[in-house]
């Protein structure tokens, strides 16, 4: 078909011009922070990635639920949709049908569309949010590890309780770049022990309450392998809560999934999931105090 | 309005500042096709930082400037403001005016046997409101610090302390808001008003129902939008603080700002206005691809009043599944519960007008003209646009999904090979009408089969680089060990969008050589029975040389016992 002779020119066409656009085969610079020295665990590809969380094979389950959900209506439609085209097509003294076609199908086939996604809704997803969002251990909790994030362009910042189990005061106006990146008071005694840190570490089989706000614009923290993703928003201290699985140990990336500005793709933190006892004696690494301590930060 | 009255106006009366709503119509849709194109340029850039980072821009890298580039190779700024840009111009300056402003202004009078649109002049300032929100943000690309960059969705406290290009954004909205605002009230006054005798609610033509509904979303829907972007402009120049709480810290500096605002009621403001306005983006498609539909099935539509009735639900439903976009903002359970309800609710009239249109097809004759391919590419292409949608309204489901590339690939389904296949049906469909002269359907079969292959080569792995976990609006996604792992798939996507690109050379060409060199075309075509078919083609100022009268449906194709396989809304006879 001279269409067809057209459209493969045009095809070949296109791949050539791509060969003179792109770039000739060369170790590509890349913008991203260098994290060459550490190597992230989990399994990456097209699909969902690794989950390391309690709860996340719910979530996958919905998600593959519905997708199969989704093949079939579309196999369905796809096939009369097709048989239409061959069958159907205008052909010399054929002329159309233009009686209404009583098709039960389709009143059928909507009714079970309905009722599948009630029962996806209510049986499903309902559920697993309100798991999600309204089960979170109370701020006293002692079975649960507690943590502080807080977002800034184009940084996360994590802070722990320290062995007194107890934060300390926080307010914008002592926040100072460098040395209290999350406005730390220095008058509160409950503060002196708590630990600030770019890395967020965590032990694995124990509820872990994480505590999100912003300082400047709205971020989202998402951790894909932990299945959470949750906006933080400046003014508004939202909590989420979720578990490790004890398999689950290794080093993760979270990530920003909010534009927050020029740099919103670098905003990236390292995560260690951690046994219980690794995690104790990091907390202990990172609590002791730093080697050069600042007076004019005690007031 | 006579039609002697054409020689006495200037050519400026005439063809630029005319109050004629063909002329407004062409208008509209050219101005339209324009920025669809540039919008298409700006992703196209956007596509290769993402499938060579860092890699210098090729051919047109020098023109990118010193704000947006370095030495022709994208900065991060320039990333974020090509993508709000693309964003707002595809949505505000290119889909919208085309199907709303280019094909409602044209084709709904006529179709309704009216000589113009109710209020001719409002029609026209209509018009230069969008043309000016238009040139504003053009102009906004050569302002200190380069236009927008705080994605289409301009969430603050981002907008409010960026730069001035966030300004002119606001700005080059209000104008675009007002044109539609006003253009809305035009057509609602004009549908019930001006219908030819005969011409029942009922016997409507579904585009003409499809810009009713359409016109209501706008009408109702903006006007928030308007005020939140007031209150924008109202924190960036007045200092005010809406959209600001206290004591933030921006850059190490505390802000000016004295707080008291909350960053989420924009997003309940902005969400207000862009839900039904995504259904402002697909009805009029659903409408165009209907006409083309029972035209080349030679058939009525199957279930033309459940459609109707579909769509008025679709419209009404629209405006209650807004904070379906908000799940991840720390939702309780129960507003979630309620919001997914209602999107899972509004997806059952959609399925309802895609099983009528698929429907259609059985027992039909099919013509594969050219136009009627574009309708055949919408159909599985809508289906599965909207399909995705389903996962990402149930909120679970949606944690992992949120704010990724899925999102990216679900939407553009539903508005690219979505909307923009139904703007191509209807440009092949309607281009004789308007022009006299038809369109090169070899050029045309060309320009279907390279988009088709293109939109899914371009969309189809976003699904999967969503599913991987990568974030919508990253500058370089190769940072994560996540996105490293998908770059290929995102390398092809890229080919895919290039590739899109050189499809649409034979659409060009097509277009500017049919407007004179077109084979003349007939006053009916497509021997179509809706009344637009009824005009002279071009229809003269004032459309019809007498006032039509209506006898029957819009969609009487082969019945039995009529001289043709069609039977024209305007012929008497047997009535049904």
């Amino acid at each position: 078909m001279r269409f067809t002779k057209m459209l493969c020119i045009l095809a070949v066409l296109a791949w050539a011009s791509f060969h003179l656009l792109a770039p000739p085969v060369q170790a590509q610079g890349s913008a991203a922070p260098d994290t060459s020295g550490v190597k992230i665990d989990g399994e990456y590809g097209p699909f969902l990635p690794t989950d390391i969380s309690e709860h996340g094979y719910k979530i996958d389950r919905v998600i593959d639920i519905v997708h199969v959900f989704m093949a079939v209506l579309f196999v369905g439609w796809g096939a009369f949709f097709v048989y239409c085209l061959v069958r159907f097509r205008q052909k010399p003294g054929h002329q159309a049908d233009p009686h209404e076609v009583k098709a039960k199908v389709s009143k059928w086939s909507e009714i079970g569309v309905a009722v599948f996604e009630a029962v996806l809704l209510i049986g499903f997803s309902m559920p697993l949010w309100a798991e999600v969002r309204a089960e979170i251990p109370a701020d006293d909790d002692p079975n649960a590890l507690h943590v502080k994030v807080l977002g800034e362009q184009f940084a996360w910042n994590f802070r722990y309780a320290g062995p007194d189990g107890i934060f300390g005061r926080s307010a914008a106006k002592f926040v100072k770049d460098g040395t209290n990146p999350m406005g730390l008071d220095r008058s509160d005694p409950h503060g002196d022990d708590d630990i600030v840190s770019g890395e967020f570490h965590i032990p694995t089989g124990k509820p872990i309450v994480v505590q999100l706000t912003s300082k400047d614009v709205i971020h989202s923290f998402s951790v894909p392998v932990l299945r959470i993703k949750q906006d933080t928003i400046p003014g508004m201290r939202i909590p989420i809560s979720f578990t490790a699985k004890k398999s689950g140990v290794g080093t993760y990336e979270v990530a920003c999934a909010q534009l927050c500005g020029n740099n919103h793709y670098s905003m990236r933190a390292l995560m260690y999931v951690q046994s219980q006892n690794d995690f104790d004696a990091w907390l202990i690494e990172a609590g002791k105090p730093p080697e050069e301590f600042d007076e004019d930060d005690l007031d | 309005m006579s039609s002697d009255h054409d020689h006495e106006m200037g050519f400026l009366r005439k063809y630029v500042f005319s109050t004629d709503h063909k002329v407004i119509g062409i208008w509209y849709a050219l101005t339209g096709l324009f920025f669809l194109f540039f919008g298409f340029c700006l992703m196209m850039i956007m596509r290769w930082q993402l499938a060579f980072p860092l890699e210098k821009v090729p051919v047109i890298g020098g023109l990118l400037g010193s704000t947006l580039a370095n030495d022709g190779v994208l900065l991060p700024e320039g990333y974020n403001a090509l993508g709000a840009m693309h964003g707002t111009i595809m949505i505000f300056l290119g889909v919208v005016p085309i199907v709303v402003g280019g094909f409602g202004n044209y084709v709904m009078p006529l179709q309704i046997g009216a000589p113009d649109m109710a209020f001719p002049k409002l029609n026209m300032f209509s018009y230069w409101a969008y043309f000016i929100g238009g040139v504003v943000m053009l102009a906004s690309f050569f302002v200190p610090g380069g236009p927008a960059n705080s994605g289409w969705t301009s969430y603050p406290p981002l907008s409010n302390i960026a730069t001035t290009g966030q300004t002119w954004w606001l700005f080059g909205m209000v104008a675009l808001i007002t044109s539609s605002l006003l253009g809305s009230i035009n057509f609602i006054v004009t549908i019930v008003q001006l219908r030819a005798e005969g011409l029942t609610m009922f016997r409507l033509p579904f585009f003409v129902w499809a810009q009713f509904v359409t016109a209501f979303l706008l009408l109702l829907a903006f006007p928030p939008l308007e005020a939140a972007s007031i209150l924008q402009l109202m924190d960036r120049l007045a200092g005010s603080s809406f959209f600001m709480p206290e004591g933030l810290v921006v850059s190490g500096e505390q802000s000016a700002y004295t707080g008291g605002g909350n960053p989420i009621l924009w997003q309940h403001l902005f969400w207000f206005l862009a839900h039904p306005e995504v259904y402002v983006l697909i009805l009029p498609g659903l409408g165009m691809v209907a006409e083309v539909l029972a035209n080349n099935t030679r058939k009525p539509l199957w279930g033309y009043r459940t459609m109707v009735y579909a769509l008025v639900f679709l419209g009404f439903m629209s405006f209650i599944v807004w904070a379906h976009h908000m799940f991840i903002t720390g939702m309780g359970v129960t507003i979630s519960a309620f919001f997914a309800t209602t999107t899972m609710i509004i997806s059952v009239p959609s399925v309802v007008i895609l099983t009528a249109m698929i429907i259609t097809l059985y027992r039909a004759s099919i013509r594969f003209t050219v136009p009627m391919l574009f309708v055949l590419g919408f159909l599985p292409m809508f289906a599965i646009g909207g399909l995705t949608g389903l996962p990402l309204g149930l909120p679970a489901a949606d944690i992992p999904l949120h704010d990724t590339y899925y999102v990216i690939a679900h939407f553009h389904y539903v508005v690219a090979p979505g909307t923009i296949f139904a703007i191509f049906a209807g440009l092949y469909y309607w281009f004789p009408k308007v022009t006299g002269r038809m369109m090169n359907s070899g050029l045309g079969k060309i320009h279907f089969f390279g988009s088709f292959i293109g939109m899914n080569i371009v969309f189809g792995p976003m699904f999967f680089v969503g599913l991987a976990g990568v974030s919508r609006r990253l500058f370089d996604q190769t940072g994560y060990a996540w996105g490293d792992a998908v770059q290929n798939w995102t390398i092809a996507s890229s080919y895919g969008a290039w590739f899109l690109g050189l499809a649409q050379i034979p659409f060009i060409i097509n277009f500017f050589m049919s407007i004179r060199g077109g084979a003349k075309a007939s006053d009916n075509p497509w021997d179509a029975t809706t009344l637009e078919w009824h005009a002279p083609s071009p229809p003269p100022h004032g459309n019809f040389a007498t006032v039509p009268v209506v006898y029957r449906g819009p969609y009487d194709y082969s019945t039995p016992g009529a001289a043709a396989d069609f039977s024209p809304q305007h012929a008497a006879g047997t009535e049904s």
